[in-house]
């Protein structure tokens, strides 16, 4: 469904609603008395979400993938510096921006039932500052939870419940952008292919989902383009039918790694570990396991465009 | 839906049986515990209730006064006295004060009164200045305010209840003369006709005191909380749904805090105690307080031990009211039932 779309939109004017350009986060650490350091967590990550399509963003524990919903949305801690630019419809997304756009056109589904304020009525809280009533019982019947769920607390919600609370949250505005931080932990397969084909529906009304997920084979069924996210950068962004013919079609050695890792394809992991933010190896991030590397590999390798995807790999082809 | 099911059962029953049983039983163990100890404090103390009652210069014999030892069990072992005097206890009889020669019960009973007013206004107070200047200055961290108000808590902190009270009498009744140096009442003036607003000026600046000494905690407390929380995943999350700071406090911080808060504020009392046991003495406001000064100043052992029991109480049911309120104020603790 999503190759014909994604050809159909080819000839169309600029449909991004969001897109991040270089992004860089580090956290300012004091070190032995005053010291004052700074820990890059995520560099140079790039990428775009387009009006209609989900992009799922993947990638191991630890890649950044839920600091950068925050700082699109510009909640992280006080400590952290932020580079590079993001843009949302095409204007930069200031302070006063965001401040105007969340809530009402840019959501978050956070990851987990503790971003519920625990003393607060669930259907107070669901409707917030900005949202409205009818649209509240709207996505509670959609997502099967009763009336009553509205006056329950969240300590008695079960975990399945205050996931699709969470979600709910999404739509009680007019969402033009969904972040959707792990939304699917917690719940039954039923549920979660439920949520998922939820997230393609608002896609297919012409909301930009921008994905963060572990669940790879649900990305693999249900979004549009995959960014595939090592030690806190981009590796490679491609369309989802690359991801889903397998090693082959994709160009990054670490998405050709993942995709083999994955339990389908035989469960093969590559040996090494993610590099530690605060020791990165100078030139490619995967080097350090990529089977392919070169002397070259240790030069800057910056993302370029390549068969329909991007690609931060200089020997890709 | 686990609550009603619980009040439904015959377990639900039993349990509005058990709870306050259960409390009941603490607070005896309690009072047992509070009594041995004061009695084993009195009685090794230096303290001579012999000689505190007929005054070190008596011209009384010695045979005479081995006489009033052998009538009051003075010379009976610890345990055999500790267990006449719990009987007495038991009974209503707290004994006789030796330093206004009236009986114990009467004596606490009436301070209270006056302790009572003092300590809860300057509780009040500082529990709703202090919660608020927490709150302001922790969504402020690291500005003029929050600066200054750090320092005021943690120099109040430091700072002594009777030095305090020295300095607001002298400053505010000595230097400027706005308030009377002392007392609960214009000295001279016939009880029957003392007003309110007599009793309400002689209130002022040792209910300032108190407050100013008891409020850098909360304060304090407040603003800690408030901090740590806006770093909590919920704020981030309202944050992240367009909920300004104005919003945030007011639908999430309030509440959220204000629980934690209240439990420091009861349990507080015991802090409260010792404060307005200064403050009442440097402003010889006729309390409690300046009823344990006199008391122990004149090895008055029966007042003493009566003031040891009812401090224990008042504090015990300080920490009491603090454990109920979680209850009420946390719907999670509410229907669990296990708060108290």
């Amino acid at each position: 469904m999503s190759e014909e779309r994604a050809s159909a939109r080819q000839g169309e004017p600029d449909r991004t609603i969001l897109s991040v350009r270089n992004l860089g986060i580090s956290f300012g650490m004091y070190q032995k008395g005053l010291k004052r350091t700074f820990l890059p967590v995520i560099r140079s990550l790039c990428l775009d979400v387009r009006a209609g399509e989900i992009l799922a963003v993947i990638g191991s524990s630890g890649s950044g993938k839920s600091l950068l919903a925050h700082a699109i949305l510009g909640i992280l801690p006080g400590n952290a510096a932020v580079s590079g630019e993001i843009r949302y419809r095409g204007e930069t997304l200031t302070k006063r921006r965001r401040e105007r756009y969340r809530g009402t056109e840019i959501m978050l589904i956070p990851q987990s039932p503790d971003y519920l304020d625990p003393l607060m009525r669930v259907g107070k809280q669901v409707v917030g500052t900005h949202g409205d009533k009818a649209k509240l019982r709207e996505a509670f019947a959609r997502y099967g939870l009763a009336p009553e769920t509205e006056r329950m607390y969240p300590f008695k919600l079960s975990g399945g419940m205050a996931r699709r609370v969470l979600i709910s949250t999404a739509l009680v505005g007019d969402p033009k952008l969904i972040i959707a931080d792990e939304p699917t932990p917690g719940l039954s397969a039923e549920l979660a292919k439920g949520t998922f084909a939820h997230f393609r529906e608002m896609a297919d009304n012409g909301v930009a989902v921008l994905l963060i997920t572990h669940d790879v084979d649900l990305a693999l069924g249900f979004s549009d383009r995959i960014a595939a996210l090592y030690a806190g950068t981009t590796m490679e962004i491609a369309p989802t039918s690359d991801f889903r013919a397998g090693k082959n079609a994709l160009r990054h050695p670490y998405s050709k790694a993942f995709i083999d890792a994955l339990p389908q394809n035989g469960f093969r992991p590559i040996a090494g570990a993610q590099p530690y933010a605060g020791d990165l190896p100078e030139g490619c991030l995967f080097a350090g396991r990529c089977p392919e590397r070169t002397d070259e590999c240790a030069g800057a390798a910056p993302i370029r465009r390549l068969r329909g995807g991007e690609v931060r790999c200089i020997h890709a082809t | 839906m686990r609550g009603t099911r619980l009040a439904a059962s015959p377990g639900g029953v039993m349990r509005k049986i058990i709870l306050p049983a259960g409390i009941a039983a603490r607070m005896f163990l309690l009072l047992i515990a509070v009594s041995i100890l004061s009695f084993i404090l009195i009685t090794e103390s230096p303290i001579d209730p012999l000689t505190s009652y007929v005054g070190a210069e008596s011209t009384l014999s010695e045979a005479a006064k081995d006489e009033i030892a052998a009538h009051w069990g003075l010379n009976d072992p610890a345990p055999e006295r500790y267990l006449k005097w719990a009987g007495n206890l038991l009974r209503g009889d707290f004994g006789v004060s030796i330093t206004y020669k009236r009986p114990v019960i009467d004596i606490i009973r009436e301070r209270f009164s006056y302790s009572v007013v003092l300590m809860m206004i300057a509780w009040a107070l500082s529990g709703v200045l202090g919660f608020a200047m927490g709150i302001c200055a922790g969504l402020r961290r690291g500005g003029v305010f929050d600066k200054a108000v750090k320092t005021f808590c943690l120099v109040l902190q430091s700072a002594p209840t009777f030095w305090l009270g020295l300095l607001a009498l002298s400053f505010f009744s000595v230097t400027l003369g706005w308030f009377p140096i002392g007392m609960a009442a214009p000295i001279g003036k016939p009880a029957v006709d003392v007003t309110f607003a007599d009793r309400a000026y002689h209130l002022i600046l040792p209910v300032l005191t108190l407050t100013v000494a008891s409020i850098g905690k909360i304060t304090l407390y407040t603003r800690q909380k408030l901090i740590e929380m806006m770093d909590g995943n919920f704020i981030l999350f309202a944050r992240a749904r367009g909920e300004t700071t104005g919003q945030l406090t007011r639908r999430h911080l309030i509440r959220n805090i204000a629980l934690p808060a209240v439990t420091v504020q009861f349990a507080s009392f015991s802090e409260l105690f010792g404060g307005m046991a200064l403050a009442e003495t440097v402003f010889s406001y006729p309390g409690i307080g300046t009823a344990t000064t006199a008391a122990a100043l004149n090895g008055d052992v029966p007042l003493l031990l009566g003031i040891a029991l009812f401090s224990a109480l008042f504090v015990f049911a300080g920490n009491l009211i603090a454990n109920i309120l979680y209850g009420v104020l946390d719907p999670g603790l509410k229907a669990g039932g296990d708060y108290v």
